[in-house]
C-alpha cells in the first residue's frame, strides 16, 4: 500500500503547504485582488480533504480533529455576529465599521478583515465537517478508497 | 458545455458524470472569466469543480454508482422541466442586452459603488467591499446558510450506528475499548488463519 501511493503521498506532501499559503493569501488579499473569506475557506479545507484522501481519514482526524472544525465552524460565524455587536456597542449600526477605527476608512479595513475572516472560518469548519461525516460513513469497496480507515 | 450537459444527462454510470459535472465548473468558470468575474469564477473553480466533486463522490461510497433505470418515461416531470424551462427562456426576451449601458443594473447602485467605495470603504476590489461592507447582513447569511447546512448534514447522517458521532469523543473511547478487549470472533478467525498458514 505504502508503495503504491508513494507518488501521490509525495505529491500531496509537496502540495498542502502550498494550498495551505495559498489559502492564507486569498484571505488576505482578497481586499486587493479576486477572493475573499469565502474562497480562502474551501481552499483551506481542500487542503485538509487532500491529505485525508492519500494519508487517510484516520491520519487526517489526527491531524485536525472533528472537534476543532466543528468549533471553527461555530467560531466562524460568532466572529462575524461579534463584530455587528461590536460596533453597536462602539455607538454605530450593526456591522457598521467606521466605528472600529480612528477613522472611517481604518474601521472599514478592520471590521472587513474580521468578518472575511470569520467566513473564511466558518466555511473551512463547514467543508471539512461535511467530508469527514461522508467519509466516516464510506466503506472501501465503492469508487474511491477514502483512505486506510476501514 | 452543451456537450458536457448532454452527457451528464445520457450517462448512466454516477462516477462518470460527477466527473463531468466537475468539467462543466470549470468551464463555467472560465465562461465567468470571460465575463470578467473572476469572484465569481474563483468560487465555481473550487466549490463547484472541487469540493462538491469529492462530496459526490462521498456520497457515492455510500450509496451506489449505477443510476436507476426506470421502465416508463417519466412524463410529468418532462412537462415539468419543459414548462418551467420556456418561461425561464421567455423570461430572457425581456433581459436588456449583455452589456448594455442602459439595463436598470447599472443605473441603480453600481455607479455609486464604482465611484464611491475607493472613498467609503477603501479596498480597491469592489467586490470584496461590496460583499463585506455594503452587503454585510447578506454575508452575513450566507455564512449562516453554510453554518446550518453543516449543521444539518450533522445531524442527519453524522451519528453512526453506535448513536455516536464518529470522530467524538465518546467514539475514541468506544474505539479504545474495543481495542483493548477485541470480541470474540475476530480473535478467533485470526487464530484459525495463524493454524492454516502454519
Amino acid at each position: 500500500m505504502m508503495v503504491e501511493k508513494v507518488l501521490l503521498r509525495v505529491i500531496a506532501k509537496l502540495l498542502i503547504p502550498l494550498i495551505m499559503l495559498f489559502a492564507l493569501y486569498v484571505q488576505f488579499h482578497g481586499d486587493f485582488g479576486p477572493g475573499g473569506g469565502f474562497q480562502a475557506g474551501v481552499i483551506f479545507a481542500v487542503a485538509f480533504i487532500l491529505y485525508a484522501l492519500i494519508f487517510g481519514i484516520r491520519v487526517a482526524r489526527k491531524s485536525i480533529p472533528s472537534s476543532v472544525t466543528r468549533t471553527l465552524l461555530a467560531l466562524g460565524v460568532l466572529i462575524y455576529g461579534g463584530t455587528g455587536i461590536l460596533t453597536m456597542l462602539l455607538g454605530g449600526e450593526f456591522l457598521d465599521y467606521n466605528v472600529l477605527g480612528s477613522t472611517p476608512l481604518a474601521g472599514q479595513h478592520l471590521g472587513i478583515l474580521l468578518v472575511e475572516f470569520g467566513v473564511g472560518m466558518t466555511v473551512a469548519g463547514a467543508m471539512i465537517t461535511i467530508f469527514y461525516t461522508f467519509a466516516g460513513h464510506a466503506n472501501g469497496d465503492l469508487p474511491f478508497r477514502i483512505g486506510d480507515d476501514r | 458545455m452543451a456537450g458536457t450537459a448532454y452527457w451528464l444527462v445520457k450517462l448512466r454510470n454516477l462516477f462518470a458524470v460527477v466527473m463531468l459535472s466537475g468539467i462543466y465548473s470549470l468551464i463555467a468558470a472560465v465562461l465567468y472569466v470571460v465575463m470578467d468575474a473572476v469572484d465569481v469564477a474563483f468560487t465555481e473553480a473550487a466549490v463547484g469543480a472541487g469540493i462538491s466533486t469529492v462530496l459526490m463522490l462521498g456520497t457515492l461510497a455510500l450509496t451506489t454508482d449505477q443510476e436507476k433505470v426506470h421502465k416508463k418515461p417519466p412524463v410529468l416531470a418532462l412537462v415539468l422541466v419543459l414548462a418551467t424551462g420556456g418561461v425561464l427562456v421567455y423570461g430572457t426576451f425581456d433581459m436588456p442586452r449583455y452589456g448594455d449601458i442602459n439595463a436598470p443594473i447599472h443605473q441603480h447602485v453600481a455607479n455609486r459603488y464604482i465611484e464611491k467605495s475607493g472613498a467609503e470603504v477603501g479596498p480597491p476590489n469592489i467586490v470584496t467591499s461590496i460583499l463585506a461592507s455594503y452587503r454585510g447582513y447578506d454575508t452575513l447569511g450566507e455564512t449562516a446558510v453554510v453554518f446550518t447546512a453543516a449543521i444539518g448534514v450533522l445531524v442527519i447522517i453524522g451519528r453512526s450506528k453506535g448513536g455516536v458521532m464518529p470522530g467524538s469523543t465518546a467514539a475514541r473511547r468506544r474505539r479504545k475499548d474495543k481495542d483493548r478487549a477485541p470480541d470474540q470472533p475476530s480473535t478467533a478467525s485470526s487464530d484459525l488463519d495463524e493454524e492454516a498458514s502454519s
